[in-house]
């Protein structure tokens, strides 16, 4: 055998290798995996066995996610103030930024971890994900749509009626495919791929510096019992001592009219704080400096006040400067870059 | 002898005549067997105190006990559960899935809830004015027809559901009144519009208002129901959208011009109760 016929065989077994790898690469690519529970995450409460996640379904829901024809005049989609690569929050907006140019009342929350969620928005009120996407679509200063509106706008697209028979089997569009389809995209957007997560499952031997270390036990002593881990939330709903808003939200108790409920806020979780500020409900806070500054020395005594800030007399949470900046370091950790860059949650 | 034979061939002629004509008018209730269903309706018949609904009507507007006009632009309300009972105890609630109506006074058609009981004389009538609170916290699968909350367009043609507070509206009632003021404690817009929009099933997680009202009907005194196969029960309601404002908590329009999701909602929906009286039944 002269070189050339090496070269030959070389160049063979390198293609042959190369179809292999390109297979295997397109077979992942093919296998859609649906909703997987990362290991470090307890049992997630949406009720899959209603709707499972399958990948047609998935990929309407994501189509519906970034449809502008969701609200009245074609211009604004869920993804408009949902944005991915804000850990799909409206980034630098205090408040949302809706339909012809209204403003709402409340700073838009991330689609993030949504599968493990009881209740939705700031306030309450939802407590289904399937129904929840109803509030922003019909909202006048969100999408200013009625649901009926929508689906028949959807009804006469054909790509619309193959998406819903690729899902779904038939080409009907009903209210119940529809939200179904939409919360499959949404409980497909995990994030549990950041530094704490990999730390945590032993990833990559992943580790914490020791200020990052300094500022998990500061987290653990200070923050954690409403900011839960792994979630870091507890899904409830508490007044933090944020002083009025100028429109005087009243949070929870308008969904409830319960006096106990007045002033009472979802627990945000504390991942993605990287890309999802400003902060609060009425996205008060532009930092993340200005958020600790408030617990450890503005906490308003207002009616509901969550007893876990008022002890002994002293109200807020005792913070030294040092802890302020271990901490910082510590909420660092649950940056999750893989999931503002993960190409399956972004408009196609 | 033979006057005798003649009265005596009379009277078994007129008691034979007798027991068949009894025999004709009161066919015995047949055994009540839950399978053997027949068609049952009741009919929902809208009236505003001594007239009848008419809309818009502002050059004849109804007056109200405070000696408040006002016109009446929509009545809508969820009729659901349908239950009847016959004079021995025997009841038969109406399968799930096909009870629960929309009531529209705008639609004639709706006025009618329409659906199947086993064969019986029922003396009592049992329905719920809204939708109970299991239904309303069912998955999306479960809302279909008039609970779609897609149903009826969006909120100003008549929608019934509340998406911000995931519920329906129970009962819808909106119209004009002159005493209503231009500022934000009447009608800012100046169209001098009263909405009351009741709801309130009672919560998901921590209990807050139940407006849901189960409503009850003698049918004894105006004619019972006697559901056969062969026929069309109908137990004629009056429903006198009057009582909103008349009833036991009654108020002035001008006081409470618009009422949704409240405190106050919860005697506004006291009143709803007694709209209901029973007519007649055409058997």
């Amino acid at each position: 055998m002269n070189k050339r016929h090496w070269i030959i065989i070389l160049s063979i077994s390198i293609f042959i290798f190369a179809c292999k790898k390109s297979e295997i690469i397109q077979e992942k690519i093919e296998t859609f995996l649906g909703f997987q529970k990362p290991a470090n995450f307890p049992e997630p409460v949406y009720n899959f066995s209603a709707n499972p996640v399958t990948k047609s379904g998935f990929e309407l829901g994501r189509t519906l996610f970034y449809e502008a024809r969701l609200s009245r005049n074609n211009t604004v989609s869920c993804g408009s103030c949902h944005i991915q690569s804000s850990a799909f929050t409206q980034h630098g907006h205090d408040v949302s930024h809706g339909i012809d140019d209204r403003l709402g009342t409340r700073n838009s929350p991330p689609i993030m971890n949504l599968a493990w969620n009881k209740a939705f928005m700031w306030g309450g009120g939802v407590y289904d994900l399937d129904l929840q996407p109803i509030a922003p679509i019909t909202t006048h200063e969100e999408m200013d749509e009625n649901l009926d509106n929508v689906l028949n706008k959807l009804r006469a697209l054909p790509k619309y009626t193959a998406l819903f028979k690729t899902a779904f089997g038939t080409e009907e569009i009903t209210t119940s495919r529809f939200m179904k389809a939409l919360s499959q995209f949404m409980v497909m957007c995990v994030s549990s791929n950041s530094k704490y997560d990999k730390v945590m499952r032993k990833e990559d031997n992943a580790s914490f510096t020791q200020t990052e270390l300094d500022g998990y036990n500061i987290f653990k002593e200070k923050c954690s019992s409403c900011h839960k881990e792994p979630l870091f939330t507890d899904g409830s709903f508490r007044n933090n001592g944020l002083s009025l808003s100028p429109v005087k939200d009243q949070g929870l108790y308008l969904a409830t009219l319960l006096a106990s409920d007045r002033y009472k806020f979802k627990v945000p979780s504390l991942r993605n704080l990287n890309y999802t500020a400003p902060f609060m409900h009425d996205g008060r806070f532009l930092t993340i400096g200005a958020v600790l500054e408030h617990y450890s020395g503005q906490v308003q005594n207002l009616e509901n006040l969550d007893p876990i800030l008022n002890q002994n007399g002293k109200l807020g949470i005792n913070l030294t400067e040092t802890d302020k900046t271990k901490l910082i370091a510590f909420l660092a950790t649950l940056n999750d870059e893989s999931f503002i860059n993960n190409r399956l949650l972004a408009e196609q | 002898m033979k006057n005798l034979s003649i009265r005596i061939t009379l009277l078994t002629f007129c008691s034979i005549l007798l027991l068949a004509s009894c025999s004709k008018e009161d066919s015995p209730a047949p055994e009540f067997a839950e399978t053997n269903l027949a068609p049952f309706s009741v009919e929902f018949d809208n009236i505003v105190g001594d007239r009848t609904l008419s809309f818009n009507n502002t050059t004849t507007p109804y007056v109200n006990a405070k000696g408040e006009s006002f016109s009446i632009s929509m009545l809508q309300y969820f009729i659901s559960n349908i239950k009847v009972a016959t004079a021995d105890g025997k009841e038969y609630a109406v399968k799930q899935d096909s009870s629960y109506f929309l009531i529209q006074s705008s639609d004639k058609s709706t006025r009618f809830a329409k659906v199947r009981v086993p064969e019986g004389d029922y003396t009592r009538l049992t329905f719920t004015l809204g939708v109970d609170s299991l239904r309303s916290t069912m998955g999306i699968d479960k809302r279909t027809g008039v609970l779609d909350p897609a149903a009826n367009g969006g909120h100003d043609s008549g929608g019934m559901y509340w998406g911000w507070n995931s519920g329906y509206i129970f009962f819808r009632f909106e119209g004009n009144s002159n005493v209503i003021s231009d500022d934000v404690n009447g009608d800012p817009t100046g169209k001098k519009q009263f909405k009351y929009h009741i709801g309130g099933f009672g919560g998901y997680s921590a209990p807050t208002i139940n407006n849901v009202k189960t409503i009850t009907v003698d049918l004894t005194k105006a004619g019972i129901a006697k559901v056969r196969k062969d026929r069309q029960s109908n137990v004629h309601l009056f429903v006198d959208a009057m009582k909103v404002f008349n009833g036991t908590n009654s108020f002035k329009i001008a006081e409470h011009p618009n009422v949704m999701f409240s405190d106050y909602s919860v005697n506004i929906a006291k009143n709803l109760t007694e709209m209901f009286r029973h007519d007649h039944t055409e058997n």
